[in-house]
């Protein structure tokens, strides 16, 4: 597929369309949002809704922030992925040094204890989970938005695959160099493994800031919303105002989009690792 | 520098007896090479002296000191890894400086030991990587080095410490052949530059015999025969020690021995191979022995006592290898290329240097003259 | 102390703050299941009785959780396949040399920056039936219990579009450049060639993509909570939608006994993962 170096040009505008199309399509219900986001609601529904802006109002984003509390959700969404992130990454990061280079007895049987966290997703133990939360009293609050996810067996997995292509040599030297097992792991584990750190990391922002599910759960208080969860009341509002909502959810996929953009290189790694072999 | 002693050392991973009471006195200053198939315990050996290995039973001395529960890093030592364990993510400089950032130095008369000021360390490591001639090179990684490069850093990591004993695992495997042969020149010199205990561990007798002062030979855990090369070579303790060293290996054949009027001889099959009688005095009639002979302690002689077939001649420029059959067995006698040429199917006419002939005992395997 | 002895200690050292979560929130919340599956708590959560594992019997095989596992798979037939086919799609015409390939393929994995939430609401306003851009089209109408999931399910498929393109991409660009040019000297055409050779060699990339959507459609719950509420009259309330209504005390009972059955399905299909992952690596080898 990959070889096609020398084509007639027809077909490469053939394959040019093709993908234009293609694109067209998939960018289609962004722009429709888009489109909604900025025009004035009520014109826009008496011009028939039309697939262009009517009456172009661009102070719809910055009116999001402004009347949706989107800077509050923001701030709640960052704090939140900021702490579940480090977290994710310092207990995955020291468990799997312990997987992959400690010798104690029952290692085995831990990993695999371990990797049975990944058969448990959040909408299985969703009741008892909120339920304590809630005897703690820590619904509407970060300890409860972030508790849960603390910890990762994905990120214990794949970080662990990554030490295990650290050659035993290395943390031999480095322990007659007296260094002991955490220098080691800051020293050469860590740096030598650098991109499935990286990947690792990303993915974990990811799925922290996408979450819904989980703070629908344990917040009911409109402060502690996460913007994910701001975003449900789009549903809730008038017509008249609902083109806020809409600019809201383009400006909540736009960290992640330029995330996208920047570091495409560890998301591609960090979502296909065991997806593809080699 | 340091000696290191191992007294009645045994180390046992499970049900797996690595290395099996193993006695063995490096003295200070000494090249000792511990030489052996994979899998005879000399890695394990080695690793024991570094720390990086327990020790199960007996004890471990560096020095004075009584090592068995002292740590790696306490050990002043230093070790040079078959796969050279560089840090992929770290310059030649910072490589080289790893051994001297966390442990402590005795560098001042009568203090205890302390960290080495930044200073202290870039001056040791410029000066390490001067002595190895990687000056040009302290500002790359591994990844950007030749393998010649890669082992030069790996020896400068070692030196830079100024240990009391250097080991060495295989440190030459991962050369090309030319340069392996320079760089166990190179070892030798550095040797006696630093004056101090070299451990080195290899299955190549080729290293063994350029370089050691002392060779411990090991086979299934065992210690097996100790001295220098030459000794070893000329005398071995026993067939394992005769078959493992020499190349090609030394001729072992299986006899009887015959005493006679006129002296001691053995019978292989039909054939006889007369004895030096002095020499084997204590061997009665009929006792079963192996006999061996090296390669190059055989040659063709018209009125040589033992007939074999030449089954193939292998031409190696400088000499030429005959494999010959007797007794089915096969023998290789070595030839200077420029001896009178024979071809398979030829009949030999042998005769063996009284001198250098082995007599094993065939049950114990230990040696009999 | 021994060297042995202080690694095993630095080890469990090492496993605590991860252990402490796992038991906190995975394993404890696992026990806790049962347990209030075997009682009925009463409308303030003051009192509970025994009420014995018969009602793990009723609530399997009763109408609500029938019913959520019934819209759960139908949801799951409507998101898989046509996502795996679309996904497909895209990443064999965004796989070849051509000037510009980069921004498309940037494009066809944007949607990886949607969550399920933007994405719910990107679909809102293409299918809301009040204000919907497509809601006049009967096929996946949100206002008819009938099509209401279809149209849930497109807002799904869109979203995973991204991932399933960058899966599939990296399959396809795994396969070494030399067995499509051994098939086409071997006279297969592209239709062939594609058939025979490329789709063989990425199924074990498809089959773990399979999996994965799988679970992300027995999961769905926002899609459902931000276009339809679960309606019309029910007809997109997904296995985690009737979990996540049944947090009251007295519907906790219930809502328990219906988790412990998704975690069922969700094992199983992990299994299958598993089982085809192992069997992949003997291929493998």
């Amino acid at each position: 597929m990959g070889t096609e170096l020398f084509q007639p040009t027809w077909k490469k505008v053939a394959w040019y369309a093709v993908l234009t199309a293609l694109a067209v399509v998939i960018l289609f219900p962004v722009y429709m949002t888009f489109v909604r986001a900025i025009s004035q609601p009520r014109a826009y529904v008496l011009a028939g809704q039309p697939p262009w802006p009517v009456h172009p109002e661009w102070d719809a984003f910055s009116r999001a922030f402004s009347l949706g509390d989107l800077g509050r959700k923001f701030l709640v969404s960052a704090v939140v992925t900021t702490v579940i992130v480090a977290a994710q990454l310092t207990t995955s990061t020291l468990a799997a040094y312990a997987f992959t280079f400690l010798q104690f007895p029952f290692r085995r049987l831990l990993f695999y204890v371990f990797m049975a966290t990944l058969m448990l997703p959040i909408e299985v133990t969703l009741i008892p989970n909120v339920q304590t939360i809630r005897s703690l009293d820590w619904l509407n609050s970060y300890p409860g938005l972030v508790a849960p996810f603390l910890a990762t067996a994905f990120g214990t997995f794949l970080l662990r695959q990554g030490f295990r292509g650290i050659p035993r040599d290395l943390l031999d030297a480095s322990q007659l160099d007296g260094f002991g097992h955490l220098a080691f792991l800051r020293r050469v584990a860590i740096p030598v493994t650098r991109p499935v750190v990286a990947s690792f990391a990303v993915i974990a922002f990811l799925s922290a800031w996408n979450q819904y599910t989980w703070p629908r759960a344990v917040v009911t208080e409109g402060r502690w919303e996460t913007v994910q969860i701001g975003l449900k009341t789009v549903t809730a509002t008038t017509a008249e105002q609902n083109n806020l909502g809409f600019a809201a959810a383009l400006v909540v996929a736009l960290p992640i989009l330029v995330l996208l953009i920047v570091l495409q290189r560890q998301i591609v790694r960090g979502l296909t690792a065991g997806a593809v072999k080699g | 520098m340091s000696e290191v002693a191992f007294d009645g050392v045994t180390k046992r991973f499970g049900e797996v007896t690595a290395v099996d009471q193993l006695t063995l006195d490096i003295a200070d200053g000494e090249f000792m090479v511990l030489l052996g198939p994979s899998g005879c315990g000399k890695t394990t050996a080695l690793r024991m002296i570094a720390g990086l290995e327990t020790v199960t039973e007996g004890t471990l001395r560096i020095g004075d000191r009584v090592v068995n529960d002292v740590e790696a890093k306490d050990r002043d030592i230093a070790m040079v890894f078959q796969s050279y364990a560089l840090y992929p993510h770290m310059t030649v400089a910072r490589n080289i400086e790893s051994p001297l950032v966390a442990r402590r130095f005795h560098v001042d008369a009568d203090a205890p030991p302390r960290k080495l000021t930044a200073a202290e360390r870039s001056e040791r490591v410029d000066q390490a990587a001067r002595s190895l001639g990687l000056t040009d090179l302290m500002g790359r990684k591994p990844a950007a080095l030749s393998g010649g490069q890669r082992q030069r850093v790996a020896l400068a990591r070692a030196i830079v410490a100024r240990p009391s004993a250097f080991l060495m695992d295989e440190p030459l495997s991962n050369l090309d052949a030319k340069l392996r042969a320079q760089t166990r020149i190179e070892l030798v010199e550095l040797h006696e530059r630093l004056a101090t205990t070299f451990v080195y561990v290899t299955h190549d007798q080729v290293e063994a015999m350029t370089m050691a002062d002392r060779i411990a030979v090991l086979n299934e855990g065992r210690l097996q025969q100790v001295g220098p090369p030459q000794a070893v070579y000329e005398r071995p303790h026993n067939l394992f020690v005769a078959r493992f060293i020499g190349s090609p290996p030394m001729n072992t054949v299986p006899g009887t021995v015959v005493r006679t009027d006129t002296g001691v001889a053995v019978q292989l099959g039909g054939q006889r191979i007369d004895l030096d009688p002095v020499a084997h005095e204590p061997l009665a009639d009929g006792t079963e022995v192996v006999i061996g002979v090296r390669p190059e302690h055989l040659a063709v002689d018209p009125d040589g006592q033992v007939k074999a077939q030449v089954r193939a001649v292998e031409w190696l420029g400088h000499e030429r290898l005959v494999v010959c059959d007797l007794a089915e067995h096969h023998i290789t006698v070595r030839q200077s290329s420029g001896a009178e040429p024979v071809a398979p199917g030829d009949v030999l006419a042998l005769t063996a240097d009284p001198a250098h002939v082995h007599l094993f005992d065939p049950n114990t395997t230990e040696r009999l003259n | 102390m021994s060297r042995r002895t202080r690694d095993a200690l630095v080890g469990y050292a090492l496993l605590v703050p991860s252990a402490v979560i796992f038991v906190w929130f995975f394993f404890y919340p696992l026990v806790r299941l049962f347990v209030m599956g075997l009682h009925q708590q009463n409308r303030t959560g003051t009192a509970e009785r025994y009420v014995g594992w018969s009602r793990f019997g009723d609530v399997l095989t009763g109408e609500q959780f029938t019913e959520g596992l019934r819209i759960s798979a139908t949801y799951v037939l409507y998101t898989v396949p046509l996502g795996l086919v679309l996904g497909v799609l895209l990443a064999v015409a965004a796989n070849r040399r051509l000037k510009g390939i980069k921004v498309f393929q940037t494009i066809f994995s944007s949607t990886i920056a949607s969550s399920v939430a933007v994405a719910s609401v990107v679909f809102f306003v293409l299918l809301n039936p009040q204000i919907g851009y497509f809601s006049s089209v009967k096929f996946f109408s949100l206002s008819d219990p009938d099509t209401a999931l279809r149209g849930v399910a497109l807002s799904s498929v869109w979203q995973n579009l991204g991932l399933t393109f960058v899966i599939v991409l990296a399959g396809l660009q795994a396969i070494p450049d030399e067995v499509d040019e051994a098939a086409t000297l071997d006279g297969y055409g592209p239709v062939r060639r594609f058939f025979r050779v490329t789709l063989p060699l990425i199924s074990p990339t498809l089959m773990f993509l399979a999996v994965v959507l799988v679970i992300f459609a027995l999961q769905a719950f926002a899609q459902a909570d931000i276009l339809t509420q679960g309606g019309p009259v029910g007809a997109t309330e997904t296995l985690v939608f009737k979990i996540f209504r049944s947090q009251q005390p007295i519907d906790q009972g219930t809502g328990s006994i219906m988790a412990l059955g998704l975690f069922g399905i969700t094992l199983l299909v992990s299994l299958a993962q598993f089982l085809l992952l192992e069997r992949r690596v003997h291929y493998g080898n």
